[in-house]
């Protein structure tokens, strides 16, 4: 979406309320934030799966997640990983300061198509921020999809996002949520283990599912290596896949993974076509 | 079209007609030819090999402003690029380039500054006679007098030049030196098509591409790519120098409270190309950066764009510090198929 003509150009919005997701060096910032002017509020629409080009000026973009669904209302949601300059420069970020934003790229899941379907989102750290769009994206359209199944992992309780959110749904009948944590914790009341691992230990059925997988590169080995094992076929899973990016619409060059760019072919892909792609798991 | 012949006494004449203009025209600096802006006064002869550099800043400029700001300020201001270039003595494989990476930039999202850079030069060409040692443009789809990209191609005929105008832009161009110049009734043309097969006999290199595109998937974990990049120094000469080599990088710059956001060119050849923030590298070293830039000219860029994204210009032959030679890692390639 651009209002210029110029896709290059960024639009300006107003960070309307900031949170820690996660502490510590690498903490996670969660951004909720509204474009300024009402023409660009109004364009915009995204669908989960996609990422937007969010920076400061003078210090650079980065090309992030939206982990917001477009249900949830007329604003965005950025949940950032302090890690590198632009990252740093995100992270100073109050309510009322500016951010810049464009976009949004990228592919999306194709969420339309799996109603009527059990959705099974399989996350680990971070990785959840472009998962979490499709739990409000079913959540909220509750009565389209046979169920919500989630399965969501960190190395400690303290890395893992939106917690808050998910006592909820432990709570509803058909939208289960299970946690996990790498080691034992006091007071921990949930799982204790790896994801893949869990993941064996649910033993969900494919029958009339779709998995979407998230996370750490190793873990997603992992767990589309057991997905396999529970029965899965390539066409009913899912994941994104995450490169250096500078331009986000496929002029740059090197966010490519064999012929195919992240940030216009993807970052969504199902296995069917991800397995082909030479550099996907590099 | 039309097609002049132009006799050679009155080509400082011609160059008068274009000098008003913003010219430029390759010129000696140092041991290398290279695009330099015509002042007034000077005439520009056509006597040389290629230039080192490729033209391609033309369109695609080393580094270009994006859009300029005021640290602290949210304002943004687009540039205005709205200069009329025209450019003397282009090779066909050079003005062929272009045409390749303009794929790209119209790619389901038009780059504006590459379309309006594009929009304003207007790109002379110059029939290659003798071509150099490592090129190879008839194996990659061109050839010494390609026309595409072009407005004008000039070929040197010994007493006289041959002017063909190809678009409306190279015909008004034409038409503004037209009384220098009288219209070749076939002879200009006949002598043409003769320098043209005696330069394509003079080239030496060829690859046969047949094949390739197709091919290139199945050698992924091929040895030959260990064995090619051995000697790679990682320096990005070969990208940089390449005409068709489109990849940027965007940073800021920033002098006192003036800041603008600029693009640069970036080589696929460099670590930090695709280092992630986390330390990863999906590609982490020169045997899988070597892959990727044959495999992005000779299978990607055809499976998405149905075109080589090389010209055979040679470049990265004669210029690689440790001779590293595309011709020969593409034998090599059709050798392993």
């Amino acid at each position: 979406m651009t209002t210029t003509g110029n896709p290059y150009i960024p639009h300006l919005a107003t960070v309307e309320e900031t949170w820690y997701e996660t502490g510590g060096e690498r903490c996670i910032k969660t951004f909720k934030v509204v474009f300024d002017e009402e023409k660009v509020r109004e364009a915009w629409s995204h669908r989960p799966g996609q990422c937007a080009m969010i920076g400061v000026l003078g210090e650079g973009e980065s090309m992030i997640s939206i982990s917001c669904s477009p249900t949830e209302g007329k604003f965005l949601r950025f949940s950032v990983m302090r890690m590198g300059k632009v990252t740093q420069a995100l992270h100073q970020l109050e309510a009322g300061d500016k951010m810049m934003v464009r976009g949004p790229y990228g592919n999306s899941f194709p969420i339309e198509d799996w109603q009527g379907k059990q959705i099974l989102t399989i996350g680990g750290g971070i990785g959840q921020a472009p998962l979490r769009p499709i739990v409000e994206f079913v959540k909220a359209n509750r009565d389209k999809y046979a169920g919500l199944t989630m399965i969501y992992g960190a190395r400690t309780s303290g890395d893992l996002c939106f917690k808050g959110e998910f006592e909820e749904m432990s709570k509803s009948d058909d939208l289960s949520c299970h946690l996990t944590i790498d080691v034992e914790e006091e007071e921990w009341e949930h799982n204790v283990g790896f994801v893949p691992q869990m993941l064996l230990d649910l033993n969900p059925s494919p029958e009339n599912t779709i998995a979407i997988t998230c996370g750490p590169p190793i873990m997603i080995r992992f767990v589309l290596e057991n997905l396999k094992k529970l029965g899965f076929e390539d066409e009913q899973i899912y994941t994104t896949l995450e490169n250096r990016m500078k331009c986000g619409i496929g002029k740059c060059g090197r966010c490519n993974a064999g012929n195919m760019y992240v940030c216009k072919d993807g970052p969504v892909f199902c296995y069917a076509v991800l397995k082909d792609i030479p550099e996907a798991f590099a | 079209m039309s097609a002049m012949l132009l006799n050679k006494e009155k080509w400082p004449e011609f160059i008068g007609k274009l000098a008003g203009k913003n010219l430029w025209a390759p010129q000696a600096e140092g041991d290398a030819m290279h695009f330099a802006q015509v002042k007034e006064g000077e005439t520009p002869g056509l006597d040389f090999g290629n230039t080192r550099v490729p033209p391609k800043k033309f369109i695609f400029p080393q580094t270009e402003t994006m859009y300029r700001f005021q640290l602290g300020g949210t304002n943004i201001e687009e540039p205005v690029i709205d200069d009329e270039v025209v450019v003397l003595g282009i090779r066909p494989c050079d003005a062929r380039a272009n045409k390749i990476i303009e794929k790209l930039f119209k790619w389901d999202v038009d780059d504006p500054y590459f379309l309006a850079r594009q929009e304003k030069v207007t790109l002379i060409g110059l029939t290659c006679t003798e071509p150099g040692l490592n090129c190879f443009c008839p194996s990659v789809g061109g050839g010494p007098a390609s026309t595409d990209g072009l407005d004008i191609l000039i070929t040197d005929l010994g007493e006289n030049y041959y002017l063909e105008a190809l678009t409306n832009k190279g015909e008004k161009l034409l038409g503004e030196a037209g009384d220098l110049m009288v219209e070749d009734k076939g002879d200009g043309a006949k002598a043409k098509e003769k320098l043209v097969a005696a330069a394509e006999k003079k080239i030496n290199r060829t690859v046969d591409t047949k094949g390739i595109p197709e091919g290139l998937p199945g050698l992924w974990e091929d040895p030959l790519w260990k064995r090619v990049s051995a000697s790679c120094l990682g320096c990005g000469t070969c990208t940089y120098l390449c005409p068709t080599c489109h990849c940027f990088d965007i940073q800021d710059e920033i002098e006192g409270f003036d800041a603008r956001r600029c693009r640069m060119w970036d080589s696929c050849m460099f670590e930090e190309y695709t280092l992630h923030t986390s330390g990863h590298n999906p590609r982490p070293t020169r045997r899988e950066r070597t892959r990727n830039r044959i495999n992005h000219k000779y299978n990607y860029y055809v499976d998405k764009f149905d075109v080589i994204a090389c010209v055979g210009c040679g470049r990265c032959i004669n210029l690689c510090p440790v001779n590293i030679d595309i011709v020969e890692i593409l034998r090599q390639v059709k050798e392993a198929l």
